[in-house]
């Protein structure tokens, strides 16, 4: 617990994502590009969660996400929370919503969906009821969590 | 506004009885010269004879040009040529762009990268709305309404998309639906669930039998092919029980008529052709019809009204 307050407080201003399952800690850091990120981004995995046994977690120095960076993330484990740090202080803690539609963030699982053999965007409608993704072109569902990125 | 057509699922009654209304005044006259001077192009990048013949001819009566391809061989499709620059191409040609392809979801993807209407004429075994709007055609025309109708669909229901198609298009028009279909071919789950969701009663039942098909006012016949089928066994003991007899007509309404969106094979036996109940040969004349009306609504022309094109 001890090195889990000190990763969060030793923010000064920024956004912490937490609770991503570690198998997903990888693809959620690649979602939100942090490769191309001139901020100090610290990437933790494997560490202890009275929630969830282990946990990742992602943390970025002056960097607040926007709701549509951060929304693509849900469909990939949809139980993230989100931290929001300014001058030491939690100004803000939520979960991530799911959007209400994705544009080029999931891979239809139908290989004979035209999205899978045109150079082309994807658009995905989200049922956020059934926590299942409707593909706009072909009409296949596939359920949120368990999805293929592009 | 594009007015393309991919699919009819949602259309309303006043849209649906707008196109019934123009099908049934090119069944008086076929040969209405509506789109003298304009140019329908049939891309087919998956070969389908019927259809694409249905589509020329109704271009052709209309007073059309028709030019296209039957072939994706023969097209620069074969060379790597992505859809969208080949719809790009022909939209520089064509008033209206009838397509067939063998992807899911070609026909949307298309009417999005150009603003000349598209009618979809089948993309892959997604939506074929031409199809449907010549089975709602022929249920009008044999039963006089679209109302409160037993419609029995029976076969293969799993991957029938004729038969999705029409249980959605049919949704406003208070229908009861009964489907018969061996167990690996039933109903897929998220028809049933559609059903439920709009109130569209319907029962499911495995035997196919005189009595069974008493009360029905359409009998809408697929076929039970053998390659659908992951248990050879269960094809081998079903693959007659589907099969529609002469001596089953012995109990029907004497409105019932008899719809297949063919080829049919042997799941409609030959003695059945004689009997005043059986319609799909009609039924395919009325494609025609339909895909007039469908041609005309994408251009805002009607036979209706006086206005030319």
């Amino acid at each position: 617990m001890k090195t889990k307050d000190l990763l969060v407080a030793a923010l000064a201003n920024g956004s912490v994502i937490d609770h991503i399952p570690c198998d997903r800690l990888f693809t959620i850091a690649k979602l939100l590009e942090l490769e191309k990120s001139e901020n100090p981004v610290t990437i933790g995995n494997n560490l202890e969660s009275k929630k969830m046994g282990k946990k990742g977690l992602i943390k970025v120095a002056d960097k607040y996400f926007t709701d549509q960076e951060l929304s693509r993330l849900s469909v990939v484990c949809p139980d993230m929370q989100l931290t929001v740090i300014r001058d030491y202080e939690v100004t803000e803690k939520r979960e991530i919503a799911l959007p209400d539609s994705l544009t080029d963030v999931v891979q239809c699982v139908n290989p004979v969906c035209i999205t899978n053999n045109e150079p082309m965007h994807t658009l995905f409608i989200v049922d956020k009821a059934s926590r299942t993704l409707r593909c706009h072109y072909c009409g296949k569902t596939q359920k949120i969590g368990n999805i293929k990125l592009k | 506004m594009n007015r393309s057509i991919v699919s009819i699922a949602n259309y309303s009654k006043e849209k649906i009885q707008s196109l019934l209304d123009m099908a049934a005044a090119f069944e008086a006259e076929p040969n209405r010269p509506l789109l003298e001077g304009k140019v329908v192009a049939t891309l087919f990048f998956e070969p389908s004879t019927r259809t694409r013949l249905s589509f020329e001819t109704a271009a052709n009566r209309l007073g059309a040009r028709v030019i296209g391809f039957t072939d994706p061989k023969v097209t620069s499709s074969s060379k790597g040529e992505t859809l969208k620059d080949t719809i790009k191409m022909v939209s520089n040609y064509a008033d209206v762009i009838v397509m067939r392809h063998r992807l899911e979801g070609a026909a949307l993807y298309a009417s999005e990268v150009t603003d000349v209407p598209i009618i979809n004429a089948g993309d892959g075994s997604n939506l074929h709305p031409s199809q449907t709007m010549l089975d709602i055609y022929s249920i009008y025309k044999t039963q006089g309404t679209l109302e409160n109708l037993n419609i029995y669909m029976v076969g293969d229901l799993k991957y029938g998309r004729t038969v999705h198609s029409l249980l959605m298009s049919m949704r406003p028009y208070n229908p009861t639906f009964h489907f018969i279909a061996p167990r690996e071919l039933e109903m897929p789950e998220e028809y049933k669930r559609y059903c439920k969701e709009n109130g569209i009663r319907f029962e499911e039942r495995q035997d196919f039998t005189e009595d069974t098909i008493a009360d029905a006012d359409i009998l809408y016949m697929t076929r039970v092919q053998k390659e659908r089928f992951t248990d050879l066994m269960e094809y081998e003991r079903v693959k007659d029980a589907y099969i529609l007899r002469a001596d089953m007509l012995g109990k029907c309404r004497e409105n019932m008529k008899i719809l297949h969106p063919l080829p049919r094979v042997n799941e409609i036996e030959y003695a059945v052709d004689d009997s005043p109940h059986a319609y799909y040969f009609q039924q395919a004349q009325n494609g025609l019809y339909a895909r007039e009306a469908l041609i005309c609504d994408v251009l805002g022309l009607s036979p209706l009204t006086t206005t030319k094109a």
